[in-house]
Order: C-alpha cells, then structure tokens, then sequence
C-alpha cells in the first residue's frame, strides 16, 4: 500500500516511458500474390500482346523493386479495344436480360469478396498503401460497390421516373493511382449494370490490381469484351478520350488533365463526366468533441498518404481552441507509422512515385519559402522507396501554394477563424468544391455550415467516409457528374422523352 | 383624329434596370434600334448575376415557386404585346402554361431529385439539389417560348441567368423581361443582352464566373463555344428548345451529399 501520493505520482513519471518500446514487425505475407512477369492487353476476353511493343516496368514505390512489365498500349491497341467493347455491347450485353446483367455484377463482388486478402497485398505492393487500408477500405468498398450496383440492374426503370433508360454504348474511363480498385469498382460497376461495355485504363504507375481482375472477370464467366483493360501512361488515356467511336468518357483525376479532356471532347456530343481534385476544408468549432476532432483532421490529411482527392488539405481551426488542437495534433502526428505498407501496423505507407514525391516536396519547400512554419514529427523512414514525413504547416495565409494547390500528399495547411461567415467565406475561397469538414456538437450549426459549404461531399463530425449508397463528386472545378448511390447512374444511361 | 402611338425603345436588362448598352451602339432588328451590348454589358451582367445568387438561391422554395408563378401572371397580362413579337397567340399560350409548369416544381425539386442514402454505418446520409450559380443562356428559337423553355428550369433551381437574346428577334426577350421586372423577380436574378452572337457567345462561354452554359440555342461554332467553356470546368448543357422536365431543371443542380452521424 502506498501512504504517499507524491510518491504515486514519481513512480508514475518513472514508470511512463513506455516510448520506447518498439512495435514488433507485422508483416502481412505477400505469398498470396503471383505476379506474370509481363502482362499484355486485356481485350475480348483475353491477354493480348500490344501491337505498340511498347512496354514498361511497374515498380513497388516502397521498395522500388520492379514487379512486373507492362503494356504501353498505342493508337492500334486502344481502336482494338474499343471495337472489342462494341461488339460486346451489340451483340452480347445489351442483347442480355437485365436481370443477367444483375447476377454477372454479384458474382463479380462475391469473387471480389473471396480473394479480397489476395487483392489488398497487391494494392499495397503496386501502390505503397498501408495493408490496413487496403484491407479494410478499398477492397470491403470495391466489392460493395459491385454489389450495390449489381442490384439497381434490372431496376433502372425505377431510378428515372418517366424515363424508359437505355445504356449509353461503349464507355472509356481514365481512373486514378490513389485507389485502383475501388477506382475501377466505382467506374466499371455502374457502367455494367446499366447496360454499357468499358474500356478502362489504370494509372500508369498502378496497373496491377487491375490486371488481376481480369482474372476475376474470368472467373465470373463475364462475356468477352464486355471488359476491357488497356494499360498505358497519359497518351494511352489521350487515345481512348479521342476514339470516336467510344460514346462517353469518365475520367477521375487532376482538374488540369480534366480540362484538357473537356477541351478535347469539345463539340462532339459525347457524354463526360469528371472527378477532379480538390482542397477540401476541415473546419473546426470551438464547441467539438475535440479527441474526436483531431482523429478526424489525422484520419483527413494522412489517410492513404494524402493521395486523395477529398483530403481534408487546409484546417480552419476556430481562434479560441487554436492552441489547443494545435498541441493535441502534434501528439498525435507524433504516433503516427511511417514504413512497410504491408506491416499491419503501418498508419501512413509509401508515396506512389517518385514523380509524386518530388511534387510533394516543392509545394512543402514553397511554403517553407513563403514563410509558413513546418513541423513535422521525429521519424524513422526506410533506406529505400519513396517517403514524406507527416507535416503540419502553421501561420498559412489564404495566399500561400500550400493553401491554394492541391498537394496530395500527407501535408497539412492550417489556417484559423472567429466567426462562422469567416469559416465558409474562407472554405470556399478556392476554384475547388470537392469536399468538407464540419466539426461541432451544435446541429443546428452543422446543417448551417453543410447549406453554405460549395462542396459535394461534407462530412459531419467525421471525415472521408464513403459508401456506393452515397453519390460522390464536385462543385465547381472539381468536376461534375456523381458517382456511387442513384445518382451514380444517370451518367450511364440516356433518358429518352420530352 | 387619329393619335401617334408611342413607341417602345428596346434596351438591355441588367440588375432589374433597362440601361442602353454602355458602347452606344444599336443594331437594326424588327424594324427597331435594338441595343447591341457589348463584352462589357455582359461583364457587368454576370457580375449582378454573381451577387444576386445568394438571395435568389437563399429564398425558401415555396417562395420561389411563388415567384416563378407570378411571371406567369405578368405574361399573362401582357398576352397581346407578347404574341405581337413572337409566332402569336399560340406560342405565348404555351410558354405561360410552360412558365405555370415550372413554377410546381420549385418546392418539390428535392424530393424527387435528392435522397436519403442506406449507408453500412451508423450515419444519417443525405443527397439534395442546390443551384449551381450563375448560368449563361443562349436563348433559341422561337424567341419566347425558346427563351422561357430554357430559362425557367434555370430559375426554378434557384440559379441566376445572363441571357443572350436571339439576335433576329430579341425584342420579345426584352418583352419578357419587363415581365420579370414587375413579376418580383429580384434584380440581377435574370439578366438579358441583346446584341450579336458572334460578339457576346465567346465571352459567355468563357466568362470564369459563369458555372453553366446553356447551348441549346448555339448557333456557329459549338466546338469553339464548348473549348472556352472547359477553362472553368463549366457545365454544358444540351437541352430541349421545346420541352419540360425536371431532368432539364436537374441538369443545373449540383448534388451535396452531407454525413451526419448517429449516436447518443
């Protein structure tokens, strides 16, 4: 028994130091995975060598150790793909029973669902994110947006009232390196489900996932063509925005690239819908649950690197608890994990290239220029792969890059308010409109902030949530058109009537 | 003794008032000195437009569609000057009911356009319509029921409207307009510039304060028109010179999504 609590309180200060301790390894196995050593085209149903003969190498960005050669798919590959995809949709899809259509889209989730550990190693090896995340978000999303989607095919005539829909055709979509799969779940489930056939092209950086589902199309028995994968860089993605005998084209990524596609597609009448970036505001009010709060600005910024388009990039922290979050998030960011993406206890894994990387350190080193004030935690990153510590800017002003651009990475502009009217008037201070942050115990408040915010997406009281019940997309220069829920299909559908 | 009639000069509108076009200039159409408003007009256009939104879009929607309504009421009133500039009485019979048709569906737009989403978690998710701002219209033909067939659906939504007239017939815009004017139609909500295509398309299209572009009456370069346009991400929408239906209205909506969550 101790008599003394001075005494308690010294035992308790020698005692705590428990900092020191190291996490023991927890690697996730990448046995589960066999990699070809290159892949071809995927295209009317079967791996075809590109006529390009161009090729190049997909690395693991936190090894950078090659994994597998890839297809550069030309002019030639891409018109193959295309005419793949049409005859596909003249004479095998469209031609279907929608209810068909509907138990092809469940088996792909259900197969999605059996070889999610399989597909989550290969996410994190191709793309550098943490295991955790691929385990427990892109691929328990990816199945679930087939899933969703699965059922809404044979039901589109309740989607559109008055509407008799009709699919649209062939539709060529452009996704992003951010999430591969769930990218292509969002792109490819809809699509199917009312009725199109696609010609998708993954990022050049992450191909694999993508590659490997085709097995799974295989393994669904899915008709040849109705899917197909061209591999490739930005000219590949240029040759599918410009075939023109595809009908409609989706592409998620940079606004700049968006708008070189609208330009591009300009006066053809074809179909586009994009999802652009975006420089999303995570506001925070005096009166919030702050724990809470710093989770969310932790999980806003630093999930999946940063590498997201909603990323909650620039905090606008009410004046008065200022100080406060401040301290709290430093502590935090002090425990976050930076290494291994397939160690189980990784928070923030690799960045996706080396491109990306030294993107990531100009915009940190202008505002280092600018005169804003870095921190960044103490942390152990490995010898080899691509790597950016977890930082914090403070005393941004609304004019600095930092709080203007869209970074995507794990970086983090902080910016402060008094009022209300200063938070939305400074939140929607920027071309994007993408997605927001509201973070206060006063509802009347939140449905308030969420009726002035220019955002498609805001998240009360918690952040980067999604679900393919919950349309997704932006305002303004982040894009248009929805995807996930309802909404997500009327890009995929032509509604006749007056 | 017979009595001279007085005539009607035809000028711009502007932020609920009928200024000249600030370059002096006019063109002859209908037989009239019609203004030809110049890029700035239409800068000074879009800029009211701009700030006319917050009020426009902040009114509750039974209020707007009681707005709406009321222009209908004003056409009404005005059957006979509005069938001497258009077809006739037909035409100006069907815009009225177009207008009356549209003005229902202010207070209903978010029921059947938004949702609430089943979300796998403890959250209340949403999805409900808002305006996208201000909306460049170049009207078609027939010049009014053209004009309200694609400016209606604009301002149901909530959103604010520059219009370019038709150039051959622009007086019955003009018409309209003052229908608008004494409709309680807040100043700057409707917008409209007479004057030549050629001139003023390019700069609507470009414009970085207008989010949406109407080219359902683009006449010429439609590719040039929609290049200009990608600056700014706008929306381009292709619509119908004579229908009605929520999808025209929806295809000025953006979407807003909100998480809320749900605990004790």
């Amino acid at each position: 028994m101790i008599k003394d609590k001075r005494e308690v309180a010294r035992r308790g200060e020698a005692a705590a130091i428990p900092t020191a301790w190291e996490y023991a390894p927890a690697p996730e196995s990448r046995e589960i995975v066999h990699f070809e050593d290159r892949y071809g085209l995927y295209i009317g149903g079967q791996f075809l060598e590109p006529l390009s003969n161009e090729r190049y190498t997909t690395i693991d960005p936190a090894r950078e150790e090659p994994l597998a050669e890839i297809a550069q798919a030309g002019k030639a590959d891409v018109d193959r793909a295309v005419k793949a995809a049409r005859e596909a949709y003249a004479e095998r899809w469209s031609q279907l029973r929608p209810s068909e259509r509907a138990k092809y889209l469940f088996r792909i989730a259900r197969i999605l669902q059996e070889r999610s550990r399989e597909f989550a190693v290969v996410e994190s090896l191709n793309g550098g994110k943490p295991i955790r995340e691929s385990r427990d978000v892109d691929l328990p999303l990816a199945a679930a947006h087939f899933f969703y989607y699965a059922g809404w095919a044979d039901k589109l005539e309740y989607a559109f009232p008055n509407r008799t829909p009709r699919p649209i055709g062939v539709a060529g979509q452009i996704i992003p390196w951010n999430f591969p799969l769930l990218m292509l779940a969002w792109k490819i489930a809809p699509a199917l489900a009312a009725g199109n056939t696609v010609v998708l092209k993954p990022a050049e950086t992450t191909p694999l996932s993508a590659l490997l589902f085709c097995d799974v199309v295989r393994q669904a028995e899915l008709p040849p063509g109705v899917v197909n994968i061209v591999t490739g860089d930005g000219r590949t993605g240029a040759e599918l925005v410009s075939h023109p005998d595809v009908d409609k084209i989706a592409f998620t990524g940079s606004t700049e690239v968006g708008k070189a596609i609208q330009r591009t597609l300009a006066g053809s009448g074809k179909r586009l819908t994009l999802e652009l970036g975006g420089k999303a505001a995570n506001i925070i009010f005096d009166d919030a649950p702050l724990d809470q709060a710093v989770e969310g600005i932790i999980n806003g910024i630093y999930f999946n690197q940063g590498h997201v388009c909603c990323a909650g990039s620039r905090l606008f922290v009410e004046e008065s608890i200022y100080e406060t979050v401040i301290s709290k998030l430093k502590r935090r960011m002090k425990t976050l994990r930076v290494g291994d993406p397939l160690d189980k206890n990784t928070d923030v894994g690799a960045i996706n290239s080396k491109q990306q990387l030294d993107k990531i350190g100009s915009l940190v080193q202008s505002g280092i220029d600018e005169g804003a004030e870095i921190y960044q935690p103490p942390c152990k990153l490995p010898e080899r792969g691509y790597w950016f510590v977890p930082t914090v800017f403070t005393n941004v002003a609304q004019s600095y890059r930092i709080a203007q651009e869209e970074i995507f990475g794990p970086v983090l502009s902080v910016l402060t308010f008094r009022t209300p009217d200063e938070a939305i008037e400074k939140a929607n201070n920027t071309p994007y409109g993408l997605s927001a942050g509201v973070w206060t115990e006063k509802g009347s408040r939140i449905l308030a902030m969420a009726q002035k915010l220019r955002a498609g997406v805001v998240w009360a009281n918690t952040y980067n949530r999604f679900d393919p019940a919950s349309p997704f997309g932006g305002y303004k220069e982040s894009g248009f058109g929805r995807e996930g829920g309802r909404h997500g299909l009327e890009p995929y559908v032509a509604l006749d009537g007056s | 003794m017979s009595r001279l009639p007085v005539r009607k000069t035809y000028k711009l509108f502007i932020g609920g008032a009928f200024p000249r076009s600030e370059s002096g200039r006019t063109y002859d159409a209908e037989g009239a000195n019609v203004a030809r408003g110049s890029r700035k007009d239409l800068r000074d256009a879009v800029r009211i437009a701009r700030q006319a939104g917050a009020g426009w879009s902040g009114m509750t929607a039974y209020n707007r569609g009681q707005v709406v309504y009321r222009v209908a009421e004003m056409m009404e009133a005005r059957r006979a000057e509005l069938a001497g500039l258009s077809s006739g009485a037909d035409e100006v019979e069907r815009a009225i009911d177009r207008v009356v048709w549209y003005a229902g569906w202010a207070d209903k737009l978010a029921q059947v356009v938004g949702s609430a989403n089943p979300v796998a978690g403890p959250y209340f998710n949403f999805t409900i319509p808002e305006p996208t701002g201000v909306v460049g219209i170049l009207a078609p033909e027939p010049p009014l029921l053209g004009l309200v067939s694609r400016l209606a659906p604009v301002l149901v939504g909530g959103n604010t409207a520059v219009v370019v007239a038709s150039e051959a017939h622009p007086l019955v815009a003009i018409e309209l307009a003052e229908c608008l004017a004494t409709a309680d139609v807040p100043p700057g909500v409707v917008n409209v510039i007479t004057g030549l295509r050629r001139e003023l398309a390019p700069q609507l299209a470009s414009h970085m304060d207008v989010v949406a572009l109407d080219v359902t009456g683009a006449d010429g370069d439609l590719a040039e028109l929609e290049r200009l346009g990608a600056e700014n991400v706008k929306r381009i929408v292709r619509g119908k010179a004579d229908g009605q239906s929520p999808y025209e209205i929806a295809a000025f909506l953006e979407l807003k999504t909100v998480w809320h969550p749900i605990g004790m």
